[in-house]
C-alpha cells in the first residue's frame, strides 16, 4: 500500500516536470495538458486531470486510494521552443514504454537544466538580419537595410540587457523600443538612413509578440478561456509597451 | 526582381525568428520554408489588389496546413512551424501607424487602422483554426473508414 502510494506520487512528480518545463518554453495549454495525461495514463494512471494556466499547474489523480492533488507555481516563462520538442520526444517515449519513471524524471531534470541551442550573439545577430528582412518585405529600400539591421540587433541586446537589470516584462520592452526609436531617429537624422517609419518597424518586429498572440487564439478556440485570456492580455501589454516607447520619440520630436 | 527579393527576405525573416525562439536547429530550414510560402501568397494576393484581411486569412490558412505537414513528418511539435510562418502576416506596420496617429492627436484615422489591425490579427486566427478543423475533419473521417473496416 505505502509502494503504490509511493509511485503515485512519483508519477505525478514526472508529469509536473514534463507540464513545467514545456509551460515555461511556451507552449500551447492544450499541448500541456495533453502530454501530462498522456505520460500517466503510460505509467498506469488512467484517471487524471490536470487543469493548466500560465501562472501555475494543478494536477489530480484519481485511483483505489484517496484522489492525490498537488500544485506547482510557474513564474517565469520563456520561448524555447527546442525544449517544447524534447519534453514532446519524452513523452513519445514514455508511451512506447521505453523508459521506467525515474530514467524518466532524469531525462526530463537534464531538458530542464540545459541551456539556450544557440548563444547571446547568435540571437543578436539573428535580430538583426531579420529586422532588415523585414525592412525588404515591407518595400523598404536596400539603403535602409544596414541602418536596419543595427538598430534591430541592437534593441534586442537592450531588451536582454534591461530584462536582466530589472525583472519586469513592461520596463524593458519600453526602454527597448524607446532605443529602437532614437537610433532609427539618429540614422535618418544624419542622411545614412531614408525613411524613419520602415526602419522603426523592421527593427521592432523581433520584439512583437507573435507567439504569444498564436498561443492565445489557439487556446481561446479550444475552451481554455482562462488561459487564453491572461495570455491575449500579456501580448497587449507587450504591444503597448512597444508602441508607448516608439511615441515617447514622435511626441518629443 | 521584387519577388525574388520578397522570397529571400521571407525566408531568412522566418528562420531567424526561429533561432530567436530557442527553435531546434534540424528545423531552421523548414520553418524558414513555412515563412517563405505565406509571405509569398500573401504578397502576390495583396499586390494583386485582394483584399489585406482576406489575403491574411488565404496565407494563413496555407501556413497551418504546411505546419502541420512538416509536423506530422518530422514528429515535432507544429507550433514551432506556425510561428514562424505567422510572425510576418503580424500587422506589425499599421499598429505602429495607428500608434503615430494616436500621438499626433489624429484620433479618426488611429480608430480606423487600430480596427484594421485587430481584424487582421483575427484572420490570422480564423486561417489557423480553420485548418485544424479540416485536419480533424479528415482525421475523424479515415477513423471511421478504419472502424468500418475492422467491424
Amino acid at each position: 500500500m505505502e509502494m503504490e502510494k509511493q509511485e503515485t506520487y512519483d508519477i505525478m512528480a514526472v508529469c509536473l516536470l514534463a507540464g513545467k518545463i514545456m509551460l515555461q518554453s511556451g507552449a500551447e495549454t492544450y499541448r500541456v495538458e495533453d502530454t501530462m495525461m498522456r505520460i500517466a495514463s503510460s505509467f498506469g494512471a488512467y484517471q487524471s486531470h490536470p487543469y493548466v494556466t500560465p501562472t501555475g499547474i494543478l494536477f489530480s489523480v484519481e485511483g483505489d486510494e484517496p484522489t492525490k492533488t498537488k500544485l506547482i507555481r510557474i513564474v517565469e516563462r520563456t520561448t524555447d521552443l527546442e525544449k517544447v520538442a524534447q519534453v514532446n520526444g519524452i513523452s513519445r517515449r514514455i508511451s512506447a514504454g521505453e523508459f521506467t519513471i525515474e530514467e524518466a524524471y532524469k531525462e526530463l531534470k537534464m531538458i530542464s537544466a540545459s541551456g539556450s541551442p544557440y548563444s547571446l550573439w547568435i540571437h543578436v545577430l539573428a535580430a538583426a538580419v531579420s529586422s532588415g528582412c523585414f525592412l525588404i518585405m515591407f518595400q523598404g529600400e536596400w539603403r535602409d537595410f544596414l541602418p536596419a539591421f543595427i538598430t534591430g540587433g541592437l534593441g534586442f541586446l537592450s531588451l536582454l540587457y534591461f530584462h536582466q537589470l530589472v525583472p519586469i516584462k513592461f520596463f524593458s520592452e519600453f526602454s527597448a523600443s524607446l532605443l529602437i526609436g532614437l537610433q532609427a531617429l539618429f540614422f535618418v537624422s544624419t542622411g545614412i538612413g531614408g525613411e524613419l517609419d520602415k526602419i522603426i518597424i523592421g527593427s521592432v518586429m523581433p520584439l512583437v509578440p507573435g507567439l504569444l498572440i498564436t498561443n492565445a487564439v489557439r487556446d481561446l478556440m479550444a475552451g481554455h478561456l482562462i488561459s487564453g485570456l491572461a495570455k491575449g492580455a500579456d501580448a497587449f501589454l507587450t504591444a503597448f509597451a512597444i508602441g508607448a516607447g516608439i511615441a515617447v520619440i514622435f511626441s518629443f520630436f | 526582381m521584387t519577388i525574388v527579393e520578397q522570397i529571400i527576405t521571407s525566408f531568412i525573416a522566418s528562420a531567424a525568428f526561429v533561432i530567436i525562439f530557442n527553435g531546434p536547429k534540424r528545423s531552421l530550414f523548414h520553418c524558414g520554408l513555412v515563412g517563405m510560402i505565406g509571405w509569398i501568397f500573401y504578397f502576390l494576393l495583396e499586390t494583386n489588389g485582394v483584399d489585406m484581411v482576406l489575403a491574411t486569412v488565404i496565407a494563413s490558412f496555407t501556413i497551418a496546413i504546411a505546419s502541420q505537414y512538416f509536423a506530422k513528418k518530422y514528429k515535432t511539435p507544429v507550433i514551432i512551424y506556425s510561428v514562424a510562418g505567422i510572425i510576418p502576416l503580424v500587422p506589425g506596420g499599421i499598429a505602429y501607424n495607428a500608434m503615430r496617429s494616436f500621438v499626433e492627436n489624429d484620433y479618426n484615422l488611429a480608430i480606423n487602422l487600430a480596427a484594421k489591425a485587430f481584424m487582421i490579427s483575427g484572420s490570422i486566427a480564423i486561417g489557423l483554426v480553420f485548418s485544424e478543423v479540416i485536419n480533424q475533419i479528415i482525421r475523424k473521417s479515415k477513423l471511421k473508414t478504419i472502424v468500418n473496416k475492422t467491424h
